[in-house]
């Protein structure tokens, strides 16, 4: 790997969880095919983040292939087989933005700061997950093929 | 010693919460809400239904002593005005409710507060403060088991209907409103926790989460901060608009304050 993109890479890492954008999003019809920060995620962080409730909150609402977490939610389908049923560009803008395949969607935007309401002062102008994270999420999600 | 024994026997009682399965309780034949009650398991109802178990008795019971008590420059009690606790019966059923001589709705510790101040001449409690919450519990205990009823005041109406807007509102960094869950996804398992249908029946509640008795505000506040959205400041008027908006959607549901929660 080239000198400069490990800096790239590290620098991302450190910056604080949700920091500003690195890449804006390119969305090609329901997918965002590029990776956010032109890096592959790592799935084993991916999986860590999806299981966290206070970090990637998806076991809130969604069940998962991810037995160590008793408590999963049913409000929306499992994340079992996720990645047979989409691909890495279409599980991106869904993560990104679900609002952009589904406006009623209940599903946070985890890259998203904009079009957001009454937001902590803690949390205001962050997205909820920063663009690696993003991406480590989805290169787990691409693992789950049933 | 005694609350050593009532701390462990909340510690098991939970425990053996968690792995019951969520009840099927017995819901009215027409009526088909439910009390947060009876998404719990059948330990902690049981909690809540007995009297010597229930721990937000014990704040009932100081609301007692301070009812009695004179305070303020004033140097009256609660009693001294109001006698005993039977003067009570149905307050809480029926508020929020606007003051007379005023123009805006407080909630119940709102309006005990305004006792203190306007009519004992004392300084008003800190919200959350335990001698608030026990003259909440104790004042509301007065109404358990009778059918909420808000009261035919139309000057209620646009502050209900501001209450139904915030209600419907997407807020904070997770953009949900509370009909998503309350409304929509009542039932279902956010996690492992059932999503109850908000109804205010139980406040004051001991939640057991908190080791204390605590308010619909502070309850609300909680879920704004599930969202990642700014609670609103302690005294503003939209847990009030809410309030309203909970009560008149809970219309005739039994009050059990003060009840029990996880
Ligand atoms: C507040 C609830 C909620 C949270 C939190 C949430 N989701 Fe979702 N998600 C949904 C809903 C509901 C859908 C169904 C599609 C829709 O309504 O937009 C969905 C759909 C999906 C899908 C497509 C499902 C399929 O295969 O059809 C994926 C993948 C997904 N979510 C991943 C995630 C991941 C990863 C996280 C955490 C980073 C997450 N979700 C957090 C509610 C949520
Ligand atoms: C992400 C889903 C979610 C959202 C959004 C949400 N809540 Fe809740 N709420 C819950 C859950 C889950 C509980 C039960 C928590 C527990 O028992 O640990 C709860 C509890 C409550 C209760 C207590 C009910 C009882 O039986 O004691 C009330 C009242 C309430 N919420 C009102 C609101 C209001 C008002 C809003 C909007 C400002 C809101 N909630 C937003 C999930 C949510
Ligand atoms: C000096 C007399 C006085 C004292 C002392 C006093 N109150 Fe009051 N209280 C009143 C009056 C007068 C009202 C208004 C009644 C009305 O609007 O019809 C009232 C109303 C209330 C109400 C609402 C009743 C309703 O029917 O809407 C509550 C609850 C209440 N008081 C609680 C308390 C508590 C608790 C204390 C002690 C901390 C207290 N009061 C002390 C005079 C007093």
């Amino acid at each position: 790997m080239p000198r400069p993109g490990l800096l790239a890479a590290a620098l991302v890492l450190a910056a604080p969880v949700a920091a500003a954008q690195q890449v804006a999003p390119q969305v090609v019809g329901d997918a965002i095919p590029a990776s956010l920060t032109g890096q592959p995620g790592d799935a084993a962080r991916g999986r860590a983040i999806v299981a966290n409730r206070s970090i990637g909150l998806c076991l809130l609402c969604h069940s998962g292939p991810i037995a160590e977490e008793r408590f999963q939610g049913d409000l929306s389908p499992s994340l079992a087989g996720a990645g047979s049923r989409w691909s890495e560009g279409q599980l991106r803008l869904r993560i990104v933005d679900g609002a952009r395949l589904n406006a009623d969607t209940i599903m946070p935007p985890y890259y998203r700061t904009g079009g957001v309401q009454r937001v902590a002062r803690s949390f205001e102008g962050k997205t909820i997950l920063s663009a690696a994270q993003v991406e480590d999420v989805v290169a787990y999600l691409a693992t789950l093929k049933d | 010693m005694k609350v050593l024994r009532l701390g462990i026997g909340l510690a098991i009682v939970f425990a053996a919460s968690w792995a019951l399965a969520q009840g099927i309780v017995d819901k009215g034949v027409t009526d088909k809400r439910r009390s947060g009650t009876q998404d719990m398991g059948e330990a902690l109802q049981k909690m809540q239904d007995d009297d010597t178990a229930n721990p937000g008795m014990l704040f009932v019971q100081l609301g007692g002593q301070l009812w009695g008590k004179a305070a303020g420059a004033a140097g009256k009690s609660c009693a001294d005005c109001h006698g005993g606790a039977a003067s009570m019966k149905g307050v809480a059923a029926r508020y929020p409710a606007i003051p007379k001589g005023t123009d805006a709705p407080v909630d119940l510790e709102g309006r005990i507060n305004l006792c203190r101040t306007a009519n004992q001449q004392a300084d008003s409690f800190p919200p959350e403060s335990r001698e608030l919450l026990a003259l909440a519990a104790y004042v509301a205990h007065q109404s358990r088991g009778l059918p909420i009823a808000p009261p035919d005041d139309p000057r209620l109406a646009p502050f209900r209907t501001r209450g139904q807007d915030l209600w419907k509102i997407r807020q904070g960094q997770l953009n949900l409103s509370c009909a998503i869950c309350h409304d929509d996804n009542a039932g279902r398992k956010l996690a492992g926790v059932t999503i109850p249908e908000a109804h205010p029946t139980g406040y004051p509640i001991y939640r057991l989460e908190w080791q204390t008795l605590g308010s619909l505000k502070r309850r609300l506040r909680n879920c704004l901060a599930g969202i990642r959205a700014e609670p609103y400041a302690y005294d503003a008027a939209e847990y009030v608009m809410l309030d309203l908006f909970l009560m008149d959607r809970a219309k005739g549901m039994t009050l059990e304050s003060p009840a029990v929660r996880p």
